[in-house]
């Protein structure tokens, strides 16, 4: 059985002794305890546990250790610069745009590699690429808010 | 048996929300209070109960050791100047620990990062039955804003008898004591120094009228809102104890099945795995998530079950096993007045039609969790949960033991939407715990949530109407199987009426859900009142109007019609509108729907929904607006197409590919009204506005298709029109 020795998560790396089986999302959460990333139905359909891998967003909950041990990986632990937050996770605080909040983290990540990819897009373009996230609490006007709201500010600060 | 009611006193409490009284009375010994807090002032909150009690013996400026039994709430100020409030309620995403922390601080005159709010301990809060059917505001909000006013007033008589003035003369502002005439100033932390003051009070001193409130009012963020979007905050499935195990339990192949053999050799096999076998119940704890689940498969049983109903039968299998007048649960409520058949027998227009509401899910985001750790003979168990009082006496009772000795911890959780009343995994995880003689925790996966949690109630509704030709409703019959008494009384102006719930045989476990059964009897009642408007080709709103003296309502439905634009023509093919509306838990709300039909695919959509809500006094309005909006999407999903799929004591569609919930794409706009009624005490908001929104979309359904849709879920593969 193959294990997985190390793993680069926020710039980090951490020793890890995991099956490669094991699903990324366990590993974070049990082993490496950044329990930021969240579990919701453990088969890639709510994206509680979104986080970027190579810049990228994915499911982390259906991702095998083993096919990301080579690549940087990047949790909600890992986004904010010392106290300076990031863009999104700022306008997220500034729009409310949460209740419960466990669905924030995911949101906040597929948001952020939305961004990263394109800044430019419309409401309904993002309100597109956020379908996989489910916040059940139904915030997700709010949460188009934020996420326009962080375009423009990383738009401005480019410039 | 019939009783009189009216629409501002609740009726009955709702059925799956009844609770027996607490057995525990919180009793603390006032020094040991100081010793646990350090020295400064403590102001206690006393309930009515208690009143007696209190007047008795220990009143203002108590130096007894006993503090009184029935506590509210408390508060404490410290030598530093910190705040620390103690309440029993919970946080679950309704954002409380904002409005409760603006409450105090706005009666306190301190900053809100000043205060630090203490929530549903077991050990260190006063009991609470629990945090649902939106009592936190109108209940708890006003409690604290008592406490808090005494802590202030408590500050400036310490302040005058320091300086030997006139307590009118001193102001409190920002957390100090300032006198007018002298311009002198003190903070509080400087006036509790060395001080061990107690302060009791009942709960109806004067407060602050709304119209002079100053932080309360205005929008405030959710408080320690940067740890939910940096992933700091632990909710209850990422709490950790060193040594922990987990747990993993063996389900039952159904529903009510029961073991008959089992063989768990190659579990214990495993390295670490301690598995246990109690009853029915069979759980293993291991040292990963992995290693229990590897173990829990490795374990051979059979299970003997026997054959039950599926939701093809459901509705007719209700009505059959209904009770009148008793059954399963003995409070069935039944309400007369005139006489409804002297009123159908006269009337120029006879009406009667059937509902149905399907079971729904309530789909918390965190599933279930609980972490627990025994400690000799003591048990504390950290778990997401509404009622976090209510777990502990589950608990003392599953594991034979007094409450004393089990506390419950509840940290803000991925919410509830009244589905985490009960403490499935704090039992699992504490029996698991015992036999390990290690901490362990629990996380259900999401199909354990949808299987072994307890859904909203399904429901069949039957109502009569009886009408003049003028479009006067002069006759009401209406009754409810199985889905519960909440929201049932009608606001419209019947002479002659006869109105029961019949509780019945669920075949699923069923309980609480967010406004409960409040959504099928709106549903019911708002539709008809449609198909009721429509035989005598009456407008809707005229027609609800005609029938309608209550002022608060009227003014909901015509603020929303207005906003709406409720009179405005068709732009296109397949536009539909309609409205839904009424009241309960002391909030009045009316929903105008927008919907476009797409007659080729069948596809509905929801474009608009227009909310007009007057829930008295607003204490956050950005909270309010947030809860708003929250209960309008959610309750979305149950109008369109949420419904539970079961069949032989199994769920066939538990998990969210099978089971639909809205999405993005689904959200309409969302345009509301709120109503500040600064004369008219706060009531919660939480649950009412969801009431309006399933007969708004109805109505428009119809008004886009000319099809009428009497059962919840409306169009869970679209509409069909031949």
């Amino acid at each position: 059985m193959a294990t997985v020795r190390q793993l680069s998560v926020n710039g980090r790396v951490y020793n890890t002794d995991a099956d490669s089986d094991t699903s990324l999302l366990f590993v974070l959460r049990d082993h490496l305890d950044l329990t930021g990333s969240k579990y919701g139905c453990g088969e890639g359909q709510c994206g509680a546990c979104t986080v970027l891998i190579d810049g990228k967003s994915r499911r982390s909950c259906i991702t095998r250790v083993g096919d990301v041990a080579q690549m940087q990986i990047t949790t909600i632990e890992g986004l904010a610069q010392g106290d300076h937050l990031h863009p999104v996770q700022q306008a997220f605080l500034d729009e409310g745009a949460m209740q419960c909040a466990y669905c924030t983290s995911g949101m906040i990540m597929t948001a952020v590699a939305l961004l990263n990819a394109r800044r430019d897009s419309s409401a309904a373009e993002i309100a597109r690429s956020m379908e996989g996230n489910i916040c059940r609490c139904g915030t997700q006007p709010r949460i188009l808010l934020a996420i326009q709201r962080a375009a423009k500010t990383m738009n401005d600060s480019k410039q | 048996m019939s009783r009189d009611f009216n629409l501002e006193t609740p009726l009955e409490p709702e059925r799956y929300e009844l609770f027996a009284p607490p057995a525990y009375h919180f009793d603390v010994d006032r020094r040991e209070f100081f010793r646990f807090l350090g020295a400064g002032v403590l102001i206690v909150c006393v309930l009515k109960d208690a009143r007696a009690l209190q007047e008795s013996g220990a009143t203002q400026g108590a130096t007894g050791s006993s503090l009184p039994k029935e506590i509210g709430a408390w508060l404490h100020i410290g030598e530093n100047g910190s705040v620390t409030v103690y309440t029993g309620k919970v946080e679950v995403g309704q954002n409380i620990r904002t409005s409760l922390t603006q409450a105090v601080a706005e009666e306190l005159h301190v900053p809100v990062s000043a205060i630090q709010m203490v929530m549903g301990d077991t050990k260190l809060t006063p009991y609470d039955r629990g945090t649902f059917g939106s009592r936190t505001t109108p209940e708890m909000n006003l409690q604290l804003r008592k406490v808090a006013s005494a802590a202030r007033d408590t500050l400036i008589v310490l302040a005058a008898t320091q300086w030997q003035v006139d307590r009118r003369r001193l102001i409190a502002a920002e957390g100090k004591i300032t006198d007018s005439q002298s311009k002198r100033t003190v903070e509080y932390a400087a006036l509790v120094k060395g001080k061990q003051l107690t302060e009791t009070l009942p709960v109806d001193d004067p407060l602050i009228p709304a119209a002079q409130w100053t932080v309360a009012g205005q929008p405030l963020p959710k408080v320690e809102g940067r740890d939910f979007v940096t992933g700091k905050h632990r909710y209850p499935c990422d709490q950790k104890l060193p040594e922990m195990l987990h747990g993993k339990v063996l389900r039952p192949s159904s529903f009510g099945a029961t073991l008959s053999s089992l063989d768990t050799q190659d579990a214990e096999k495993i390295s670490g795995v301690v598995v246990v076998h109690d009853g029915n119940f069979v759980g293993v704890a291991a040292p990963s998530a992995e290693i229990a689940s590897r173990a829990i498969s490795a374990i051979r049983a059979e299970w003997k079950f026997q054959p039950q109903i599926s939701n093809k039968e459901l509705f007719d299998y209700l009505k059959k096993n209904s009770a009148e007048g008793g059954g399963p649960l003995d409070s069935p409520f039944r309400y007369e007045k005139g006489s409804i058949e002297k009123a159908l027998a006269s009337a120029d227009h006879r009406l009667q039609q059937t509902y149905t509401t399907n079971y729904i899910a309530h789909c918390p985001l965190e599933p279930r969790a609980a972490l627990a750790q025994w400690s000799g003979d003591d048990l504390t168990v950290w778990t997401g949960t509404q009622r976090p009082f209510g777990v502990r006496t589950e608990l003392a009772a599953a594991f034979h033991m007094p409450e004393e000795r089990v506390r419950v911890l509840m940290p803000d959780m991925g919410s509830g939407y009244g589905g985490k009343h009960t403490g499935e995994t704090a039992i699992e995880a504490g029996r698991l715990a015992r036999a390990a003689k290690r901490p362990v925790k629990i996380m259900w996966t999401r199909e354990e949530e949808f299987t072994w949690a307890y859904f909203r109630p399904a429901a069949v509704l039957d109502i009569s109407g009886a009408m003049n030709k003028d479009g006067k409703i002069t006759g009401w019959e209406f009754h409810n199987y199985n889905s519960g008494a909440a929201g049932i009384p009608t606001f419209y102006d019947i002479e002659n009426q006869r109105i029961e719930f019949r509780p019945a045989n669920s075949p699923l476990r069923q309980g609480s859900y967010r406004a409960l059964a409040a959504t099928a009897n709106h549903f019911a009642r708002e539709s008809f009142m449609d198909e009721l408007a429509l035989l005598v080709k009456m407008d809707p709103l005229e027609f609800r109007l005609k029938n309608l003296k209550n002022e608060r309502l009227r003014t909901v439905f015509q603020t929303a019609a207005k906003k709406f634009g409720w009179e405005r023509a068709k732009t296109s093919a397949g536009q539909g509108f309609g409205m839904g509306g009424g009241f309960e838990k002391g909030g009045n709300v009316a929903t105008f729907a927008e919907v476009s039909f797409d007659r080729k695919s069948g596809e509905v959509k929801v474009v608009r929904l227009v909310t007009a809500f007057e829930c008295g006094a607003i204490v956050n309005p950005d909270g309010l607006r947030n809860q708003l909006e929250g209960a309008n999407i959610m309750a979305l999903g149950g109008a369109l197409f949420e419904a539970i799929e079961f069949e032989n004591g199994q769920i066939r569609n538990g998990r969210f590919s099978d089971y639909r919930l809205p999405r993005f794409s689904d959200v309409p706009v969302l345009e509301t009204v709120m109503i500040d009624r600064k004369d008219i005490p706060s009531a919660g908001a939480g649950e009412s506005s969801l009431v309006g929104v399933a007969p708004a979309i109805a109505n428009a359904i119809f008004d886009a298709s000319g099809v009428r849709l009497r059962s919840l879920p409306l169009v869970p593969d679209g509409l069909r029109v031949a």
